[in-house]
Formats: structure tokens, sequence, C-alpha cells
């Protein structure tokens, strides 16, 4: 079960990375949800996900025992808040990239690179 | 100085309070000046006192920590000490910590001119005060989660920062930006997450313990690979450099100016405190040690790539923004040598470094002020306009440079003799090699931004005195470095200790 989880989320990561790879800025972002989501899968992986014991530490132990691990679960749900917040800040870049220069294509918006292109350095007129 | 009031200050402050001070002042701050946006002159004073209450809490934080010891702050939520998300200050985070207040002060001057109100009402003062509050928590934490949550932190306030103006082009330049700390903080997180499965704990120290005690497994070897790429492209290391000199010059100069002192240090920071103190790299670790060829490979290519890279620019603002990156693959010789006194030169560089490029930003924006360019083959003339401004700016490129006796001098000379010490002597020689292209291209800078005579026609602007006076400040650092460099070595390699005793 747990190897099934680890491919799985794999899956994502590299499915994830291919999107992140195309010049559709669209794509990217979906990419980078998408990465969120796999990396999401492999944390909560880490703390046990199959048990479905409440996570109380019995009395007279020093050990959780076989309850799922609350912690990698706390980490997770920041993660998805963090992400999230991210993706929002992404698809508004995004969008006001879109209604500035009326593509998504990479390639295109390049308006930074075209700031302060290196000048010729002419002796001539030093 | 007034080392009676500095002895007074922290007796009137409990330790938990004066630790967590450098990351709830500048979010009290933040939230205040958020509530006072639409009053730009309140803002501003806010922005302003926030910056010199963090620059003296900080002085009295580190005045306490200068020792070695370690201010053991709250955890959070009243949890035992396992449990819960531990915060400290020691070195080398309680002296950076410090120097990231003197750069905050120094910008908050600055933009006292730079910063209009229009920039004022899109939330600048709120912005760059939760940034630093967010580079201060990295520098204290002792939680690798909690290390992640101040990235992601940093990393919106930075994208809210690069678009203030809403530009076309800065749109261009965060996208890039936002793609790329995205894939690197979930890279981080990934690491973050193994080495929780491994060791069962999040703390670093504990987690240093742990991994310590073990042989070292794939999966920590998977970890150390993840951790290792997400932080140097925070830190802006080659291959993973371009997006640095992508979008830093689309951003207004205060701002460039606290993003090229910070935030790739604070990249270089997590991986000093991951690899010396986590994988105990310098201090015997072999959890990571098969990293540690690849870490000097990295650092070579770095120094390289993006000093060649400096010295094919003209406009003045991607010409620094190479330089920023090219002193960082300094810093990670320091840690390819996998030595104490390697970690102690890379804490040592790290300092300067901090001061110096924030300064060298600020000088680029006054010249663009005088000159109406950012291309510096159209300045010119600063030495007769503006002899003050020529002279103050003079010592953060001759400290770059490597000009003795200025800090620059003493950081590089570092770094060179501990690599030859450690065997390294090729990384050495890359350095030395880097240390001349450097001096190229520093000379280049000055002396067409100065010492030239304009060959266009230049508004008559003056430049501001606030502005002098944050370069002021930041140059009196710089030279003060270079003065006392045995202090900061001192300091340096206490801190190198403490990383190493972290596990």
């Amino acid at each position: 079960m747990t190897i099934l989880y680890a491919f799985v989320g794999a899956g994502i990561v590299a499915c994830a990375l291919f999107m992140i790879l195309s010049r559709n800025l669209v794509r990217v972002l979906l990419g980078l949800s998408m990465l969120a989501t796999g990396a999401n899968l492999l944390l909560s992986l880490v703390g046990n996900v199959r048990s479905e014991q409440p996570p109380i530490i019995a009395e007279g132990e020093q050990t959780l025992g076989q309850a799922a691990d609350p912690l990698a679960q706390a980490l997770v749900l920041t993660a998805i808040v963090i992400g999230f917040a991210l993706t929002v800040v992404l698809a508004v870049l995004v969008l006001r990239a879109w209604r500035g220069e009326r593509t998504v294509d990479s390639r295109q918006v390049e308006s930074a690179e075209g700031l302060g292109p290196p000048q010729e350095r002419d002796p001539a007129n030093a | 100085m007034p080392e009676v009031l500095l002895d007074l200050l922290p007796d009137a402050l409990p330790d938990a309070l004066l630790v967590f001070a450098p990351v709830a002042v500048p979010f009290i701050g933040a939230v205040i000046a958020l509530l006072l946006r639409d009053r730009p002159a309140a803002a501003r004073i806010v922005g302003l006192l926030a910056a010199a209450t963090l620059a003296l809490l900080t002085l009295a934080l580190f005045w306490r920590t200068a020792g070695g010891e370690r201010l053991v702050g709250s955890v959070f939520g009243d949890w035992p000490k396992p449990y819960g998300i531990g915060f400290s200050a020691a070195l080398p985070g309680a002296a950076l910590v410090l120097v990231t207040s003197l750069v905050a002060l120094a910008s908050a001057i600055y933009a006292l001119s730079d910063i209009g109100p229009r920039r004022r009402r899109a939330g600048y003062d709120a912005l760059v005060l939760a940034m630093l509050g967010a580079v201060n928590g990295a520098f204290l934490t002792d939680d690798l989660f909690n290390l992640y949550v101040w990235f992601e932190l940093a990393l919106i306030c930075a994208l809210g920062l690069l678009t203030l103006d809403r530009r076309r082009t800065q749109i261009d330049g965060a996208i890039r930006y936002a793609a790329f700390g995205m894939l690197a903080a979930t890279f981080i997180l990934i690491g973050i997450g193994m080495i929780y499965g491994i060791t069962g704990t999040l703390d670093i120290g504990r987690a240093a313990a742990a991994l310590a005690g073990r042989p070292p497994s794939f999966a920590s070897a998977v970890a150390a690979a993840l951790l290792l790429g997400g932080f140097a492209l925070k830190a802006g290391l080659f291959p993973f450099h371009l997006w640095i000199p992508a979008s830093y010059h689309t951003a207004p100069v205060t701002v460039a100016a606290l993003f090229a002192g910070l935030l790739t240090k604070m990249g270089f920071y997590a991986l000093l405190l991951v690899f010396a103190g986590l994988f105990g790299v310098g201090s015997g670790g072999t959890a990571a040690a098969q990293l540690v060829p690849v870490l000097g490979v990295i650092a070579a290519a770095t120094m390289l790539v993006c000093a060649a890279g400096a010295l094919a620019q003209t406009d003045m603002r991607r010409l620094l923004a190479y330089h920023v990156i090219a002193q960082v693959g300094y810093m990670m010789a320091g840690l390819a040598l996998a030595t104490r006194e390697g970690l102690a030169a890379a804490v040592f560089y790290m300092i300067h470094s901090i001061i110096v490029q924030a300064n060298l930003f600020l000088g680029a924006g006054l010249i663009r002020r005088a000159s109406g360019s950012w291309d510096m083959t159209r300045t010119g003339g600063m030495v007769r306009r503006e002899p003050l401004f020529a002279l103050l700016f003079a010592i953060p490129v001759l400290s770059l440079a490597g000009i003795p006796p200025l800090s620059g001098f003493w950081s590089k000379l570092i770094v060179i003799r501990e690599s030859f010490d450690a065997g390294l002597p090729w990384l050495g020689a890359v350095a030395l090699l880097v240390g001349l292209m450097t001096i190229v291209s520093m000379a280049l800078f000055w002396s067409d931004a100065c010492w030239k005579d304009p060959r266009h026609r230049q508004p008559r602007g003056r430049m501001p005195r606030s502005g002098l006076l944050a370069m002021a400040l930041l140059s009196g650092a710089t030279v003060a470095i270079g003065l006392m460099p045995g202090r900061l070595w001192t300091v340096a390699q206490l801190s190198a200790r403490a990383l190493g005793e972290i596990g």
C-alpha cells in the first residue's frame, strides 16, 4: 500500500514537472499547483496514514504506537494553505500578463528582458 | 559605543521577549502600516520607527549572544520541547539578524526619498516589514518546517514588492520569480518531509542527532539532494541562477537593495544550517558526505558564470544582480571545504556581503537619479557633481572588488586561504580568478559612473540627503569590518562552532 502511494506521488510529481517545462504560462501554473499536490501526498505518506486509530498516547506509554501521526497531517494542512496562497498569487500574475500582452506564451511575455539590454561599449564614443 | 546602555537594556528585557522581538516588531509594524496605508506620511513614520526599534533590539540580542551563548526563546503554544516549535537565538543567526536590521534601517532612510506616496499606498511599508519579519524568523527558528514557512512568507512579500508599480516588466519579472520560488519551495518541502520520515522530528538539533546516530541511507541522500536543490535555487546558485538577473532589475531600487542584501543570503543561511547543522558537514557527519564534492563544483561554476555575466552587462541593476550571485558562490566555496574554518569563512563572507550588496544597489539608485539612466555608459561625472557620493560609493565598490583594507579583501582572503589549507587549491584558484574579474567589472563601473565625463546631457537633479545618509551608514559598517576584521572573525568562528554543535 505504501509503495502504491509512493508511486502515485512520484507519478504526480513527474507529470507536474513535465507541465512546468511548458512555454504556456497557464500550464506552468497548473503544473506548479499539481507539484504541490504531489508533495502533499508524499508528506502525508510519512505519517502512517493507513491507521484509523486516534493519535492518543496510551497511559503509561511513551510512544504513539500504531496510530496515524497527527504532526504529518498538520504539516500537510499548512502546506495546502501556503500552496493555495502562492497558486493564487501566480494566477493573478499570469492574468495580468495576459491582460497586458494578450498572450500566455512565456516567449512573448518578455518585457523585463527588453529592459536594459547590454549596450555596445564603443571606444569612439567614450 | 554606549556600552552601559547596552548592558542595561538586555537586563530590562527577558530572554524570550528579546529572542522573539526581531520577528514580532516587524510584524506589529506591518499590521499598523497596513491599517495606515491610506495615509502615506504616517505609514512612512511607522516604517522608520519599526526599523529603528528593530535595530536597537537586535543589537541587544547580538550583545547577549556574541560570546557563543544560545538564548532559548519561546516554544509556541506552551508545548513541551520535543513537540513544540523551537525558537532560539545563537550565532550565526543572531549576527545575521543584526546585519539584517542594519540594512533595513538604511533602506528605510533611503526610502524617505525613493518611495513616494503612490508606492506607499500600494502597501510598501507593510510588505517590507513583513518580509523583514520572515527573514528574521528564518534566522532564528530551530524547526525545519518553520524554516519552510518563513521562506514562503518571504516569497509572497517579495512578489508584492516586486509588482509595486504594476508595470508590465514587473509582472514579467514576478512571474519568473514566483515560478522558480514555488518550484524550490516544493523541493524543500519534500526534503523536509523525508527528514521527518527518517528521524521522526522536525527540530533541527534532534534531527541532527538522530541522523548522526545512524549510517547514511538512500533516503537521507535523496533528502539532502532535494534540500540542496531547493535552497540552492533560493540562494541563486548555478545552475539555478537565471531568475535573479531576470527579475531584480524590475523592482524599485530600494526593494532591489533589500532583495540583494537579504534574500539570497537567507537561502544560503538555510544551506549552511541544513548542511553544516543537520547533516554535520564540517564536523564529521556522513549523511550528506556524497554531496560535498558537488558543492565545490557548484561554487566554482557560480563564481565563474556569474562574474562573466556581470562583465557583459551595462545596465547597473543587472550587473549588480549578477554580482550578488557571484558572491554567493564565494560563500558556497567556504561551505564546500567541509572544515570548521571553511564554515567560519562562509559566515564572515555572508555578513560582509549583505552590507555591501545592499549599499551598491542604493548607490546605483542615486546614480540613476542624478544621470537619468540605468545604463552606466550613459552616466558619468559624479566626482565633480557629487564628490561626497563618489567617495561613499567607492567604499562598497572597492570592497566588492576585494581591495584592502575593506571588508571584501578580508573575506576573500579568508576563503582563498582556507581553500588552500583544506586541500582544494583549484577552488582557491577559481576564487582568485573571479576576484580579478570582479575588480575589472567594478573598476569599469566606478570609473564609468564617477570618473568619466558624461556623454549625454543629464538632468540637474541633486542627490537627496537621506540617500547619502543611508549609504554612509552601510559604508561605515563596511569600513568598520575592514579595520577590525579580527572581531568579526571571532564571531564567525563561534558561529561555525555553534553550527557544528547543533547535532
